[in-house]
């Protein structure tokens, strides 16, 4: 009797799986790209309705490259920069409107939240806009592919270039949570490795709008190095604060996760002198250009590198979907780790074992007013900081994917 | 708490005098940046306890007004060339018209209802409008430079005070007791204060109430563009500016006791001073400082440090 039972059973799965096989190919013959990111907040500008148009882009573009036999929709939502409505939204969209990829998520605790679920749902998250390591570290997984940037890179790239220029004793302006810390630590790593040293730091509270207690504690520590281990407002604050107090330019600041957004917010004026790294810049060459032009005339803004790098991502991702002719995502995450990277965004871009996606950074410093030729030339840049060296090497990893 | 270690440890700065291991010189400037913080407090209370205290409406929608404020000045000089003194006096009458508009066409219908109607009736004003800005000019804010006349600022040897931050205490006190004064000592303050106690009586007497109380509402959200005015040359000038600081200047108007002139105006740059103190000994705790306070305050003393009960 028992073996009967199992032997039902057994051919039950065995039928299942074979059904499954069947079908592989394309889920209701329609890919579904969910773009969760902030439509309201903080972070609007560097991602929301831009990350969202730059969607429609790449889906746009692959429909005319590719011609699939398949559909491409997107649907997109505002995750508040809240971790519960980020997983609210994804479980609705994988479970009931058939989303296959879940993408952008700026803001570490919602991209934390949603990585979960994809992985719980079998889904695949594409992250633009988060920052944190983590993401490809403590919790990584097999269905994330963290693209853009990350807080090492950041460091690896700002703080290094600014310390081996003599700014060898910093203070950091930390925003007090995840993100921020992540930042800080990262940072300080990065400034202690190469001969500098970190003399305190002081926390405030997220978001905050006044900064002249925080900056007058940096002032009195004598750092030469003012390190604001923050975003958005909170930067642009602080950098906006720190000239009225004649902080600068007596003592430095690292702004160390900026956006062409904040400098064009802050003007030139303000921002001048400051180094950053970014992951992307419109003016680099004549792809990147013509992408970015492109972009322009629909958002009246150039893209920042998250909008750059959800376009890249999206894209790539329809690639392999095209190339394997299944929205499995184990299948498809192995074709796109196996697939080079390729277009105005990434050189030889390539997708590691624990998500991360590791490209060319560039250390870019900020022009001064005169130097601006047109709108929005902003940077010069200074180090192309190859692949290679700019992430997070495979041998420090703490993810669990990788057996060091 | 490293950035104590930092501070004291640092040998880069000659301090003399050390309070609880903080650099007596820091302790000072950090005092100083506490007065200038409590004046914007002061400011945006005494706005809200003027609405309250005639109107019975917890105006919500005062931080996205301060945010017009800000904006009206930022689009006088950026589209128009208007410059910083002109937009001082025009934003606040810009907006304190939209204010008028706003009691004339709607707040009104609400006096007789609980006060949970004006509640959200001002505080639906207040997305529609921070939505309209964010729509518009997107979230990352704008830059307004300093006025030429009030920029730099003077090494007071223990701090580097930016005269346009003196500027700013100058300014918000001279308003805040100019309107103290306005209600507590004229005529026309003894007709808002009447109106206050006792309208029917008032309007019996032949004075128009209903103007009496446009009046009051179009210059409490008046208040709340000039502040937002002096704050846009310190600030970027963004669609949220007034919502982060909203939450604490009700704060402020509950432990000054709602409706209380002088309650808010002291009461704000007190709790400023206690928030500049918070940032030195406790910088994570200085967000939730002024709440704790709140909290206390309405356990031994639930109408306000100044209320009448």
């Amino acid at each position: 009797m028992q073996n009967k039972k199992l032997t039902t059973l057994a051919c039950a799965a065995a039928f299942a799986a074979l059904s499954g096989a069947a079908n592989a190919q394309i889920s209701g013959d329609t890919v579904k790209v969910g773009v969760l990111t902030d439509l309201s907040g903080t972070y609007s500008d560097l991602a929301g309705a831009g990350a969202v148009l730059a969607t429609q882009m790449a889906i746009d573009d692959f429909m005319a490259e590719a011609k699939p036999a398949f559909k491409v929709e997107m649907v997109s939502a505002d995750h508040q920069n809240k971790a519960d409505i980020a997983s609210n939204k994804a479980r609705e969209w994988f479970e009931r409107e058939g989303v296959d990829v879940a993408t952008e998520l700026v803001t570490t605790s919602t991209a934390l939240a949603v990585m979960k679920i994809a992985k719980e749902m079998n889904r695949v998250a594409l992250m633009s806009g988060p920052a944190s390591t983590p993401i490809t570290n403590e919790q990584c997984n097999d269905v994330t592919v963290h693209y853009t940037y990350d807080t090492y890179a950041l460091a690896n790239g700002t703080a290094r270039a600014v310390t081996k220029q003599g700014g060898d004793t910093w203070y950091f302006l930390t925003a007090d949570y995840a993100f921020g810390q992540a930042l800080e630590r990262d940072s300080s790593a990065v400034v202690t490795a190469n001969g500098g040293k970190v003399l305190g730091s002081v926390r405030h509270p997220f978001p905050a709008s006044d900064f002249s207690s925080f900056l007058l504690q940096a002032q009195a520590s004598g750092a030469k190095i003012i390190g604001l281990a923050n975003a958005g407002a909170d930067t642009t604050n602080a950098i906006k604060q720190a000239a009225e107090f004649g902080i600068t330019p007596k003592q430095a600041l690292a702004g160390l996760l900026m956006f062409i957004s904040d400098v064009h917010s802050l003007g030139l004026k303000n921002t001048q002198g400051m180094y950053l790294t970014t992951g992307f810049y419109w003016d680099l060459n004549d792809d990147t250009r013509a992408w970015s032009k492109r972009f322009f005339e629909k958002q009246n803004r150039m893209p920042t590198m998250v909008q750059a790098g959800q376009y890249s991502s999206v894209l790539h991702y329809l690639r392999a979907v095209q190339a394997i002719g299944s929205d499995d995502s184990a299948k498809v995450m192995t074709q796109m780790k196996k697939t080079p990277i390729n277009d105005f965004f990434a050189k030889d871009g390539q997708i590691r074992e624990d998500g991360r996606m590791v490209h060319d950074m560039y250390l870019v410093q900020v022009k001064k007013p005169e130097e601006s030729k047109y709108p929005w030339d902003y940077y010069h840049v200074r180090q192309v900081i190859p692949a290679a060296e700019a992430f997070q090497p495979l041998s420090e990893s703490r993810c669990p994917l990788i057996k060091n | 708490m490293s950035h104590r270690g930092a501070a004291s440890g640092a040998p880069v700065r000659e301090f003399h005098m050390e309070i609880f291991g903080v650099p007596s010189a820091l302790l000072g400037s950090q005092l100083l940046v506490g007065l200038i913080n409590g004046s914007f407090y002061a400011i945006l209370s005494l706005g809200l306890a003027i609405i309250f205290g005639l109107l019975n409406i917890i105006n919500f929608a005062h931080g996205a007004q301060y945010m017009m404020g800000a904006f009206v000045a930022w689009i006088a000089l950026t589209k128009f060339g208007i410059n910083y003194w002109v937009s001082l006096l025009l934003a606040p009458i810009v907006v304190g018209a939209l204010g008028v508009v706003i009691e004339r066409t709607m707040l009104r219908r609400l006096y007789k209802l609980d006060h949970l109607y004006g509640l959200l009736l001002t505080f639906g004003l207040a997305l529609i409008f921070e939505g309209i800005f964010r729509d518009q000019y997107g979230i990352s804010g704008q830059s307004y430079e300093v006025p030429e006349l009030l920029q730099g600022g003077v090494n007071l040897g223990f701090m580097f005070l930016p005269i346009y931050r003196a500027w700013i205490v100058v300014a918000a006190l001279t308003v805040c007791f100019g309107t103290w004064f306005m209600i507590e000592k004229t005529k026309l303050g003894s007709y808002l204060r009447a109106g206050t106690e006792n309208p029917q009586m008032v309007q019996a007497l032949g004075i128009n109430v209903p103007l009496l109380i446009t009046f009051t509402y179009g210059y409490g959200v008046a208040l709340a563009a000039f502040a937002g005015v002096l704050a846009a040359p310190v600030y970027q000038v963004n669609p949220l500016m007034g919502s982060n600081l909203i939450i604490v200047v009700f704060a402020v108007v509950v432990i000054g006791g709602m409706g209380s002139i002088m309650g808010s105006i002291v009461t704000g740059l007190g709790l400023g001073l206690i928030e500049g103190l918070t940032r030195v000994f406790y910088p994570e705790g200085s967000a939730v400082v002024v709440f704790i306070i709140m909290v206390i305050v309405l356990l031994v003393r639930p109408a306000g440090l100044f209320g009448k009960t």
